[in-house]
């Protein structure tokens, strides 16, 4: 098939579609993929089978077919569906309602900037792997990430119930207190590369190397950086061990009014952002689609890697692999954490935030800084 | 309470968390290898998990462990009960409930007419099955789930403890009494 024969503008408009249709089920899937993933491994860190009983029955026949418990959420969101949506008599019902949705809303749009691979040449049209390529990819994500905020405020103050309001600002307090460490582990990163666009940043790190022998990834040259803005991330989206808005065994969160869809609209949220912390490490700090060594080869032309031959479709698909095989490693190592430590308790997640990652995030922009300016 | 001494290197922290993910990870890599070559059909002698999937797979009682009773039978199927109602007395739920009659038998005096226990109120204490005299009531069917629709259906009655089909013992070492043994 020849594409120079169709009008570019064809190319752009299926481009974007089949963009923003990959995001999206890569997105609303990852919720259900997550949550099983979450069953499975916390089973088999401890000795246990997780989740085998939900089966596809077929009737008459007695076949079974399990599917490794992946049917659990499916039953999981028809429980969701048809279970009783409650709302509290005297909570304000519209934002009872919008409040999930925000919590979602923010988490989901964020994918909008971030790229899943570099770009594919069709005919004349060069398509970026990012449904919107922007100068200010980094801020997109922060700023969206504390619009997902208000979303568990709004849940806490309008259920009318003491414990949610308590529980909404527990989790405003220990969001907005890490999302000054976030910014400011982030920045040694970001003086680096000294842009704000993912697909610089990613480019940065596959032209230059560490020390002359590593890879140019933002671990390698920033190793305390990832260390502090892994942990804040864990912190930001809510999970074991710093659970504390939610801690569904002890204390009441924000969503205790919560049932049915809306409840499970929440849990969504917290998947979501695990995938979009994951997905921003790996484009900050591991290079995000690049393997060392791997050039992109000119259309039509090859390039050679390791012992392999590859043209420029094989040589996009590998980095799209790699892309996702980091992710996915990156979930695993989040879902290790979730399922290894204990909760912290309140007073010591404040003081880990203000007093041990705030100081040692400003040290290490300042070194970074002075290192910067020695090197030029 | 006095709280440990933590060392110089506990009190990072960070060491002591890469070891506990060392030994989580390390259990996850293990137990999915082991799923692995299970499915492929190897190293089944070794165990991927503790798990024992319940309604499938029952985990082997000891013998001593009481479960649901049983009457015990003579060697021509009536019950060796006497109606001596020295397990009655003895229970301390109250849940046996024994009329007797005459035996036609002159050398035996009496045996039950009913033989009911209510199950929904007993105990599993076992007092019966050490107050017997006759070794006619014992605990060791292996039967431990009696849930019903019904709490009329968790009365037993003497025709059902007479037959009552025991999966946990093996039928040639319950069944056979020491008397009937000679």
């Amino acid at each position: 098939m020849n594409f120079s024969e169709i009008n570019p503008i064809f190319i752009q408009i299926a481009g974007h579609l089949a963009k923003v249709t990959f995001i999206m089920s890569v997105v609303m899937t990852s919720g259900l993929i997550l949550s099983w993933v979450e069953r499975k491994q916390s089973a088999i860190m401890q000795d246990r089978i997780g989740a085998n009983r939900a089966a596809i029955v077929i009737p008459f026949l007695g076949w079974r077919f399990p599917l490794w418990g992946l049917i659990h959420n499916l039953a999981d969101a028809l429980k969701g569906i048809v279970k009783e949506d409650f709302v509290p008599p005297k909570a304000n019902k519209f934002l009872h309602i919008l409040a999930p949705f925000m919590a979602c809303f923010a988490a989901t749009a964020a994918f909008a900037v971030l790229p899943f691979g570099g770009q594919v040449q069709i005919g004349q049209v060069v398509i970026p792997l990012t449904i919107m390529p922007s100068q200010v990819g980094v801020l997109f994500v922060f700023a969206l990430l504390s619009i997902g905020v208000y979303g568990v405020v709004v849940a806490g103050y309008v259920s009318d119930n003491k414990y949610s309001t308590m529980g909404a600002l527990r989790a405003s307090a220990q969001v907005i207190s890490y999302e000054v460490a976030t910014g400011l582990t982030i920045l040694g990163a970001l003086l680096t590369y000294e842009t704000l666009d993912f697909r610089k940043i990613v480019e940065w790190q596959h032209t230059h190397t560490t020390l002359g022998f590593l890879p140019g990834w933002g671990v390698f040259h920033q190793p305390l950086g990832f260390m502090l803005f892994f942990v804040a991330t864990l912190v930001e989206m809510k999970r074991v061990p710093f659970d504390l808005p939610e801690a569904e065994s002890e204390i009441i969160g924000y969503f205790t009014e919560y049932s049915g869809m809306k409840f499970m609209l929440f849990m969504m949220a917290e998947f979501i952002e695990s995938l979009l912390f994951a997905w921003v490490i790996v484009l900050i700090f591991f290079g995000g689609w690049n393997l060392p060594g791997l050039n992109m080869p000119a259309q039509g032309g090859t390039t050679n890697w390791m012992w392999m031959q590859l043209g420029y479709w094989q040589v996009v698909m590998l980095q799209m692999t790699a892309m996702a095989s980091k992710i996915v490693i990156l979930c695993w190592l989040q879902m290790l954490v979730r399922w290894s430590l204990p909760r912290f308790r309140y007073d010591q997640i404040m003081h880990l935030g203000w007093k041990i990652m705030l100081p040692l995030a400003l040290a290490n922009l300042v070194v970074t800084a002075i290192v910067q300016v020695a090197l030029k | 309470m006095s709280k440990p001494k933590m060392n110089a290197m506990e009190r990072l922290y960070l060491p002591e968390i890469f070891k506990g993910l060392a030994i989580t990870s390390r259990h996850f890599f293990i137990n999915l290898g082991l799923h692995s070559l299970h499915k492929l059909g190897l190293a089944k002698a070794r165990e991927a998990m503790v798990t024992i999937s319940y309604p499938e797979v029952r985990r082997p009682y000891p013998l001593v462990a009481r479960s649901r009773h049983r009457l015990t039978q003579r060697q021509d199927g009536t019950a060796k009960c006497v109606a001596c109602m020295m397990c009655a007395t003895a229970c301390p739920a109250e849940c046996i409930y024994i009329e007797a009659e005459e035996h036609p038998d002159p050398l035996i005096e009496k045996r039950p007419a009913s033989f009911d226990i209510d199950m929904s109120k007993c105990v599993f204490c076992g007092f019966c099955v050490e107050a017997c005299p006759e070794d006619a009531i014992r605990m060791d069917t292996g039967h431990f789930e009696m849930a019903y629709f019904d709490r009329k259906d968790l009365i037993y009655d003497m025709n059902f403890l007479l037959n009552d089909d025991p999966y946990a013992i093996k039928k040639e070492d319950a069944l056979v009494l020491a008397s009937d043994k000679k």
